[in-house]
């Protein structure tokens, strides 16, 4: 120990208990060997007699078997209708306004009938810059652009084919049941007045909650 | 052209080399190319290529090794600026020729009876025997350690004319690696021939007669009798063909190794010429170690005298193609399982372990066979 000053280093040596058989690797190789032979084995069987389910492969043929996206998944943009079919969206910008990839273009213009104010003559969004961040969706105080349609982004031989025009959103489309135009401060007596929850139990509307906010919660704050 | 003049010969021996290289060599390389991936995936629970098809025809993806050609013909054939041309050109095939030309010594059938193909043998008596063995050398085993150790050449040579640090480290673990692992291989083959007492791959396979047969065991499968010798030669065979888990010179982590600047069909070359290696090594092995293209036991005599030459030749054959393909098969599940050597625990299991334990297998068999002569 008197070598044992300062700057000295001190090396603790780790004698790694082995027996002869651990040394000469040879019963381990020939264990791991097992291991890695009894997966082919079995998989291999499995797979030429056609019972690939029951054998361990985890892969996914993908253009062929798609695995589902999970429920809350975002992914390609859709445009919702009214119930006349005409887009959703009033062209209030606030989607091109909070996207941070600046892939949304709208061009308003007044809309002909007179019952409402604005709507989209162009609606476009590059999906090439999307960054799906679903802030657009978050946004849109109409439940006008959703990005719920569990699909992502096609694949496209020419740049300009990822731009979405309005109709291609609008393909996608379906019935809102959120009320158009919002019901304002009104919101509470709208959720106790009317079933919110639509008949064929599909998708849940925008605004405010429903289904989360018991109703004796609402008739106490009310 | 009568049996046995210079022109008969000539012709036999290349539709032999002919058959050996175009026939079974390249066609089994290209498949472990793609069988390699496949049987690695399934081992991993996955699925591998399987895509590859000509039309209709897909059967599991085999065609997945003519997809690969064709990538590699069509690959830019790029050469660095400052890489010396002609070593770099010919690097890949110094590489790859030594196990083309070492198969010639890989006996892979009996021997044909010729004038007699349609007719059974009966008392096993061949008036003109042309075997199937592309040449029958004396020197045999070391002609092939003769061969085999020029692809080290290859290998360094492909380091140095790159011009690159890395593919130079590659060339030079390449070289190290080999170099050493050969001691060993020679030794483990020292035991072999102590046994068989020749040299000569044909006369080994063709003592290999029986499969196991304790009171003559030069005449059995040689695994009985060199079992140690056997593990030793597999080690040192893998360690030459320079893959996991003696994959240093190629060591993909650190420097991707001596033919880092190859591309096109001159790294296919490369690629081609370590799945060449594999079969060429099981084929010296099974030759050495599992009775050739022998059944073993009685089953030999019993094809012999029932078939017609051509037919037993067949079906000899046959039975080789299967334990080379088994043994490749095996090299592959190694490659896959164990986990990679560094650099200095491969030297010293090379020389501080495989090395001292090949010496003493060979002295050991010395001994044993002196005292069997002696009793």
């Amino acid at each position: 120990m008197a070598a044992e000053g300062k700057g000295t280093v001190t090396v603790k040596v780790v004698n790694r208990p082995g027996s002869l058989s651990q040394q000469m690797y040879l019963p381990a190789i020939a264990e791991g060997l097992g291991v890695t032979f009894r997966h082919f084995m079995s998989n291999f069987a499995l797979n030429v007699t056609g019972q690939r389910k029951k054998s361990e492969i985890q892969t996914i043929e993908y253009p062929e078997q798609k695995k589902a996206y999970p429920e809350r998944h975002r992914g390609l943009h859709r445009l919702m209708l009214r119930e006349d079919g005409q887009v959703r969206c009033v062209a209030c910008m606030m989607c091109p306004t909070v996207c941070p990839a600046h892939c949304i273009t709208i061009v308003p213009e007044e809309a002909p009938d007179g019952t409402i104010e604005k709507r989209p003559r162009i609606f476009e969004i590059d999906e090439l810059r999307c960054v799906v961040c679903g802030l657009c969706a978050e946004a849109c105080p109409c439940d006008a652009i959703r990005m719920d349609t569990l699909d992502h982004a096609k694949p496209t031989y020419r740049r300009v084919d990822a731009i979405l025009d309005k109709e291609e959103l609008m393909s996608r489309g379906t019935l809102s049941i959120a009320t158009q135009g919002g019901v304002g401060a009104m919101w509470r007596e709208k959720v106790e007045g009317e079933a919110q929850t639509p008949a064929d139990g599909g998708v849940v509307p925008a605004g405010p909650p429903h289904g989360t906010t018991p109703k004796h919660d609402l008739a106490r704050k009310s | 052209m009568p049996y046995g003049s210079l022109g008969f010969n000539i012709l036999a021996a290349v539709v032999k080399i002919v058959f050996m290289i175009l026939g079974f060599l390249m066609p089994l390389a290209s498949i472990l190319t793609w069988l390699e991936r496949r049987q690695s995936a399934m081992m991993q629970d996955r699925l591998g290529p399987n895509r590859a098809n000509i039309g209709p025809f897909k059967a599991w993806g085999i065609t997945h090794f003519l997809a690969d050609a064709l990538k590699f013909l069509f690959k830019e054939d790029y050469v660095p600026g400052k890489a010396h041309k002609f070593l770099f050109m010919w690097a890949p095939v110094m590489a790859m020729a030594p196990a083309l030309i070492v198969s010639a010594i890989i006996p892979f059938g009996p021997s044909l009876c010729w004038g007699q193909l349609t007719k059974k043998i009966v008392d096993g008596v061949c008036e003109h025997p042309v075997p199937l063995q592309i040449a029958r050398l004396d020197v045999g085993l070391l002609f092939y350690f003769a061969i085999s150790s020029l692809s080290v050449y290859g290998a360094t040579l492909a380091g140095w004319a790159s011009h690159n640090k890395w593919s130079m480290m590659g060339g030079l673990r390449a070289s190290s690696q080999m170099m050493s692992y050969e001691v060993t291989m020679g030794m483990a083959v020292l035991g072999s021939f102590l046994v068989f007492g020749t040299l000569e791959p044909g006369a080994i396979v063709g003592q290999q007669e029986t499969f196991l047969d304790w009171s003559n065991l030069s005449h059995s499968w040689g695994i009985f009798s060199q079992p140690l010798g056997f593990v030793l030669f597999l080690t040192a065979a893998i360690a030459e063909t320079k893959r996991t888990p003696f994959d240093i010179p190629e060591g993909e982590p650190e420097i991707i190794g001596y033919f880092v600047e190859y591309s096109g069909l001159r790294f296919g070359m490369f690629f081609l010429g370590e799945f060449l290696e594999i079969v060429v090594s099981s084929g010296i092995m099974i030759s050495l170690f599992f009775g050739g293209w022998h059944w073993g036991g009685t089953i030999d005599g019993f094809l012999a005298a029932h078939l017609p030459n051509i037919a037993f030749v067949l079906a000899m054959f046959a039975l080789w193609t299967v334990k080379v393909f088994a043994f490749c098969s095996f090299q592959l599940l190694i490659r896959w399982s164990l986990p990679r050597f560094r650099s200095d625990q491969l030297m010293r299991l090379g020389w501080q372990r495989l090395l001292p334990v090949s010496i003493a297998n060979v002295v050991a068999t010395a001994l044993i066979i002196l005292w069997a002569q002696a009793k």
